[in-house]
């Protein structure tokens, strides 16, 4: 009997831990335990204001405050029966760019690649080789850059409100970051081709893709949820399509695909179904990259976050180009007593809120579907399959390739943990 | 073992945004782990140097018995121990928790499965804390001072006075004399470079309460403003909810 455990999973946001275990040769349980301290966002919401949730549900994740911020102004919307203007949207869409960068240069330089090449940390990689992480942090810091004039600050950007945006940034101060913008762009594309040289274990699976579709171009924020299985609904329909349920080695709930089916969200997903809808220099740095129009290795998602990472970059000088200062920077949204729901892709995948409002704003329901919570299935059944072949490989390194194929997924837990579904625990509880 | 003072980084309940702020020092960092050894900090690295620490930076909340005996084990282990972020110094937005029923019966299909404290705390409700750096989330250039110093054996040069002073120092025009817009820049700890007042919104208190803040005064001028008293609880109980001088100006609102 083989016994793999990781107690505390290093370089993943959050608290979790991994534990395999197997019979002759046959693997018979493969855990991902998350036992981040739950902070029950979703009741903490109830009878705040309705303008409340972008700051509020920020501080789920300081990777991807963003994506809460985004996903939440476009639910209450929705509720109040708003559409915010184009000039708002291209806005929103411009600073998601920044937090893409941010986080995805986060996870292939400083959380993931150390895996590929052998080292424990980025900070080991960056004695052997300085200049590698150098790019990196500078690449980071283009996004981080990005995010702080457009919202004051990376973490927790204080600009965002339910309608647009308190201010509307100057075009000059915009205009000023398109030259390191540029510089950017030419470190994704460096970044694609190394990360394209490491070497990825042979290992793929047929996995159902689920992502947002935007008939603009690759998607980031957008109302339709579509998955390789021929799965096409609004946001409205997530909670008749997704079922969200609770384990015991999880602070976080899990969640199933119409009853029963295991789904993956984020790059690879959002790729795998959106390729076509890449511009050509991404397209073609990833066809260089050896990626075909889907990709069903979870280890070379890394390429395709690196692919995701160029998008971003140009996308963001193509924002900038066109840049016209929302007027008014915010839009009115009175209260209506309604439902809204809100779908966007953080970094790491589809991000759902719904909220149920009352005529004078006041907010009785909310739920949070984070993309990690929803890979928790995926990411298990990555282990099982992965480690079963694999038994005779020394335990160290057994241990440190299932480590590697939990952050395949870039998981966060401090995200995922903080969800617990009123509705349905108190059907059940 | 490399003779370098150690650092060691630990994170409790919380958003992970405060120990991001340490890697978003892009500039700095490099410098920084020549200047240390970063012994523990498992967001960053899978590598583990048993303590003592030199610096532990704590980021996040009390939230459960396992985390409440937690940092006693890392208080034992450090020489210094500094609080980042106000999870870690005043309970964080999860402190919410505290004035509401017990929401565990509430939330959990099988509240068996995991253990939760009714209370979202601060770490120094636990332990003996050296220095608190507050921010939703930190500042980075406080970060910066805060590590310089300990690792230079002198106080941090981190005052408490309230937005107010970095606002007129920026030269922002006031939100609220100007526009009429609340504010809570007058009782809020300095820090953040007076954010929101300069994106033309009015401060809402994310690094806490400002060195004798006078909150009650400020309560005043904001229903003058036409805030109502349940405007004022919110406002008072959000991101720092837990802080004292907040904690009872929010009470004294929801009497009503």
């Amino acid at each position: 009997m083989t016994h793999i455990r990781v107690p505390g999973l290093a370089r993943v946001e959050g608290e979790g831990g991994l534990e395999i275990v197997t019979e002759d040769g046959r693997v018979t349980e493969a855990r991902l335990d998350i036992y981040e301290p739950p902070r029950f966002f979703e009741a903490l919401l109830r009878g705040r204001r309705y303008t409340e949730p972008p700051d509020i549900t920020a501080r789920i994740c300081g990777i991807c405050p963003v994506a809460y911020q985004m996903s939440a102004c476009r639910a209450i919307e929705d509720a109040c029966g708003v559409t915010v203007p184009e000039p708002v949207n291209a806005l929103r869409r411009l600073l998601y760019c920044g937090e893409w960068i941010e986080s995805h240069v986060l996870h292939v330089y400083l959380l993931h690649a150390p895996d590929f090449l052998g080292y424990e940390s980025g900070i080991h990689l960056a004695r052997d080789q300085p200049g590698i992480l150098e790019r990196g942090l500078r690449l980071k810091k283009a996004g981080n850059r990005l995010m702080e004039v457009i919202g004051g600050r990376s973490v927790h950007p204080v600009n965002v409100r339910v309608g647009g945006f308190y201010r509307a940034p100057d075009p000059r101060d915009l205009r000023g970051l398109a030259g390191e913008l540029e510089w950017a762009r030419q470190a994704a594309l460096d970044t694609v081709g190394w990360v394209a040289t490491f070497g990825f274990p042979d290992f793929s699976r047929d996995y159902e893709f689920v992502s947002l579709r935007d008939p603009a171009g690759y998607p980031i924020m957008g109302n339709r949820i579509v998955s390789s299985r021929g799965l096409d609904i609004p946001a409205a329909d997530y909670d008749a399509n997704f079922t969200e349920f609770q384990v015991p080695h999880s602070t976080a709930l899990h969640s199933v695909l119409a009853g029963s089916r295991t789904y993956l969200v984020g790059p690879m997903a959002r790729y795998s179904m959106n390729s076509g809808r890449l511009p050509e220099a991404a397209a073609s740095a990833a066809r260089a990259a050896g990626l075909g129009a889907t990709c069903d290795n979870p280890f070379r998602s890394i390429i395709v976050r690196a692919v995701e990472l160029v998008y971003a970059c140009e996308e963001a000088l193509r924002l900038i180009e066109h840049y016209e200062p929302p007027d008014p920077p915010c839009i009115d949204v009175p209260p209506a007593e309604a439902a809204g729901y809100g779908c966007t892709e953080a970094p790491r995948g589809l991000l759902y809120h719904r909220y149920r409002i009352t005529a004078d704003g006041t907010i009785t329901d909310a739920k949070i579907v984070p993309p990690t919570s929803q890979n928790q299935r995926v990411i298990e059944a990555d282990l099982r399959e992965f480690a079963a072949p694999r038994l005779d490989l020394p335990h160290d390194r057994l241990t440190w390739q299932c480590e590697q194929a939990v952050r395949n997924y870039d998981p966060c837990i401090s995200c995922s943990a903080h969800f617990l579904d009123l509705r349905v625990l108190n059907r059940t509880g | 073992m490399t003779g370098k003072p150690t650092l060691a980084v630990w994170k409790f309940a919380s958003c992970d945004g405060c120990q991001l702020t340490l890697l978003n020092c892009e500039d700095e960092l490099l410098a920084l782990t020549d200047a240390v050894q970063v012994a523990s900090f498992p967001e960053a690295s899978r590598e583990v140097v048993a303590g003592p620490y030199d610096l532990s930076l704590v980021e996040g909340s009390i939230t459960t018995p396992h985390d409440a005996e937690r940092i006693r084990d890392i208080r034992q282990a450090s020489r210094f121990l500094v609080t980042i972020g106000a999870c870690a110094t005043s309970g964080g937005i999860q402190a919410l928790r505290n004035f509401s029923g017990d929401l565990a019966p509430l939330v959990y299909a099988t509240p068996s499965y995991i253990e939760t404290l009714r209370t979202s705390t601060a770490i120094a409700d636990h332990v003996p804390v050296d220095f608190e750096l507050r921010g939703c989330p930190i500042d980075r250039r406080q970060l910066l001072e805060v590590i310089s110093a300990y690792l230079r054996g002198r106080k941090p040069a981190i005052r408490g006075h309230s937005v107010c002073i970095e606002c007129k120092r920026a030269g922002i025009t006031c939100v609220m004399v100007a526009h009429g817009t609340p504010c809570l820049g007058p009782v809020t700890q300095a820090g953040c470079g007076a954010l929101c007042p300069s994106f033309a919104r009015g401060c809402y208190g994310c690094f806490g309460p400002a060195e004798t803040p006078n909150t009650a005064a400020l309560s005043a001028r904001w229903r003058e403003l036409g805030a109502g008293e349940g405007d004022l609880v919110r406002a008072f109980r959000a991101f720092t909810a837990g802080a004292e001088p907040f904690r009872k100006e929010a009470e004294a609102h929801d009497a009503h």
